[in-house]
């Protein structure tokens, strides 16, 4: 058995889809585990001086979770998170990032980049994670044991995801409240973006005050979004972009929902294509009214609120005439 | 069926080329300027990348022109040109501009879906038309990338200024207009010996400055505000790293027969970054870790505002500077991007590397060994196989 070491986790990214698993891995391991605090104006200041100037919001406040976590860790756990899904990828960022953050110019504690590629088959993440620990010196039963307990935590936080719960609402024991309004509407948006509170000026609890039900991308079964998505002219190569996709038309076509409210970060790669996409899809059908919010570290949350509070008035104009 | 096809640097002379031979109208669409630009920006996505937007110029223009089919290349990612095709066929249609548009995807280790693209354009030609017009694109394409190469090391030390531009638009018109294979070669000849003419300072004191990045801001210098022309008059030998041929048989002959040899890339890279992340983020390093240990007095590295793969690299670059000792300047090109932004920085860049030069900064002192074989102009050519 090894001594005691401490493994910090950022609270960025796809902490939002995978912190159970990775929690539940390295807790079963024996390892401490330190989650860096909910973004705030320190976190994204650190992380807007530490990163290029073009990278976009998500991935300076990235930088800024792991400066934060820098002096409090033995161990930084960054995967090279290539693909989730066979036949996908996620976003080149994502690829760079343990690489990124090496060279970024400031100390920072070793870091611990399993590469999790599901194009290299069904298998791949396990493997990944197990000789990630391994190297640490666990032996190789531990890690298997850990792997499972880790693999069972994540399906039952998807199944309380698929119930119709946000992953906030699950990772911080939360309630939302009740909804008064009859309508419910659609957040897309990268979970980063959408989840960090901090991120998307706390869009998500406005909406509930106002009222709203609120779905979410992660709601929604894996097997519906592929269905969806796969009416593409052509096989979208970004997993996240699928989700979204996926999503949208779902809805799109369901007539369930009031609205849309898009949240993408300037500079997405992805988005600026498949956000344009969407837009055009929810324009020509215009049963749905479709509102795109852009954030980045400039957004102040006046103009946000503004816009949102005007979406969110023509919804109800519309309903009411 | 007419036909057209993006931009990127003189890509139109064997496109052109090839298509013609097929039997297929061809229209060529006008060389980007500023309202191709003012264009594809109007229409296209506000943080889409660069070249998206100019295609979308180039196919709107063609499409005055009266061009009814774009042909254009496709992707598997996670770089977005991948996607392109599919954004930009919306947003034509939305503007009811219905273009078809043919879609070449690499094929994924498989030739036959290449070809099966080819076919859909070369309906009635026969598998010997295919080749004779593959050959003749192909042989324009290398005589092409062989006197741009040349190009360089000339331009650095004309006496001159604007010789050695001049003739190379005239050996583009040359090439373009070669209607055989060996017509190809007799343009070729004349071309150089143009170059031969042109008048020299074979004892300028020529910097070397490696060029890196995202292939078109690379190689379309409406995009890159002629930046290898900047460059070379300012005296400074550029070393291009992308040409076109090359570009062509890594990423369309070797990796269809799975010949693909990128190991050396990755052996360089490694130390910096574990992964491939799409477009040419990893060669971005590794070429600039190649350009400082050949002795080049600096690297510059180009990218379209908000690419993904190269804001990897940049993030990774200054590292690199320092262990390899060697400058680097970045510059991020979009829509807004202006001659007299680059110029400035390029002044001061050139001063920085003079300064480190005249110090007898030791990446120098290798180089200036190299130099003193190649003052003839022989030798000036022969050292152009160098890197």
């Amino acid at each position: 058995m090894v001594t005691l070491v401490r493994i910090g986790i950022p609270r960025a990214l796809l902490y939002y889809h995978y912190f159970p698993l990775w929690e539940t891995f390295w807790r079963n391991l024996g390892v401490e585990i330190e989650v860096s605090p909910p973004t705030n104006k320190q976190i994204l200041d650190l992380g807007v001086e530490a990163a290029v100037p073009e990278a976009c919001l998500p991935v300076k406040v990235y930088y800024g979770h792991i400066l934060t976590l820098a002096q409090k860790v033995d161990y930084l756990f960054v995967p090279r998170l290539i693909s989730s899904q066979k036949g996908t990828y996620i976003c080149p960022k994502f690829m760079g990032l343990p690489d990124m953050l090496k060279h970024c110019g400031y100390n920072i504690p070793a870091i611990i980049a399993p590469t999790l590629n599901a194009r290299h088959g069904k298998k791949a993440w396990e493997r990944s994670h197990l000789q990630a620990a391994e190297e640490l010196g666990f032996n190789r039963r531990l890690t298997q044991f850990a792997w499972q307990q880790a693999q069972r935590e994540l399906a039952s936080y998807h199944k309380e995801l698929q119930a119709g719960r946000t992953p906030v609402d699950i990772l911080y024991q939360r309630q939302p409240p009740k909804p008064t309004s009859r309508h419910t509407l659609l957040l897309l948006g990268h979970p980063y973006n959408i989840f960090d509170e901090f991120v998307s000026m706390n869009l998500i609890n406005r909406l509930y005050h106002r009222g709203y039900q609120v779905v979410t991308p992660e709601m929604l079964p894996p097997k519906l979004v592929e269905k969806e998505a796969a009416r593409l002219p052509k096989h979208l190569f970004w997993s996240l972009g699928r989700l979204l996709v996926g999503t949208a038309n779902y809805y799109l076509q369901e007539k369930s929902i009031a609205g849309i409210v898009h949240v993408v970060s300037f500079g997405c790669g992805p988005d600026s294509l498949v956000g344009e996409l969407l837009e055009r899809r929810a324009k020509k059908l215009a049963h749905v009214p479709f509102l795109l919010l852009t954030l980045d570290e400039h957004t102040g949350e006046g103009g946000l609120i503004t816009r949102l509070e005007a979406f969110l008035d023509m919804i109800e104009w519309r309903h009411v005439s | 069926m007419k036909v057209t096809f993006p931009h990127m640097g003189y890509l139109y002379v064997p496109l052109r080329a090839f298509f013609s031979q097929l039997g297929i109208e061809v229209v060529v669409p006008p060389p980007i300027s500023q309202d191709t630009i003012n264009l594809g920006t109007r229409y296209s996505p506000e943080f889409a990348c660069l070249p998206l937007k100019i295609n979308i110029g180039n196919f709107l223009q063609a499409a005055e022109l009266g061009a009814d089919t774009v042909v254009m290349a496709g992707g598997i990612g996670p770089c977005r040109f991948g996607y392109y095709a599919q954004v930009q066929k919306e947003i034509l249609a939305d503007l009811g501009i219905h273009l078809d548009m043919i879609v070449l995807e690499p094929p994924q280790g498989h030739w036959r879906q290449l070809f099966r693209g080819l076919k859909s354009l070369a309906a009635n030609a026969g598998p010997v038309t295919v080749y004779r017009a593959g050959a003749l694109a192909w042989a324009k394409l290398k005589v092409l990338d062989k006197l741009a190469k040349n190009q360089f090391v000339i331009r650095a030390r004309e006496k001159v200024r604007g010789s050695t531009t001049q003739t190379w638009r005239i050996i583009l018109d040359l090439v373009d207009q070669a209607d055989s294979v060996q017509a190809v070669y007799i343009a070729a000849e004349q071309g150089q010996k143009l170059f031969d003419r042109i008048v020299l300072e074979p004892h300028r004191d020529v910097l070397k400055v490696g060029l890196v990045g995202e292939i078109y801001t690379l190689l379309e210098p409406a995009v890159n505000l002629e930046i290898e022309r900047l460059l070379g008059e300012m005296g400074v030998e550029v070393v291009q790293s992308v040409y076109l041929s090359n570009w062509v048989m890594t990423n369309l002959v070797l990796h269809t027969f799975h010949l693909r040899n990128d190991g050396e890339h990755y052996q360089l890279a490694a130390p910096y970054l574990g992964s491939f992340v799409g477009g040419h983020g990893l060669e971005t390093i590794s070429t600039t870790i190649f350009y400082a240990r050949s002795g080049l007095d600096g690297v510059i590295h180009l990218a379209p505002l908000t690419c993904m793969p190269e804001i990897v690299a940049k993030s990774i670059l200054p590292q690199v500077s320092v262990d390899e000792d060697i400058p680097v300047l970045t510059f991020m090109l979009d829509e807004h991007s202006a001659e007299a932004g680059i110029q400035t920085r390029l002044e001061a860049f050139y001063e920085l590397l003079k300064t480190r030069k005249q110090r007898g900064h030791k990446n120098n002192i290798k180089q200036i060994k190299n130099e003193s074989t190649i003052l003839g102009r022989k030798s000036i050519i022969e050292s152009l196989s160098w890197h």
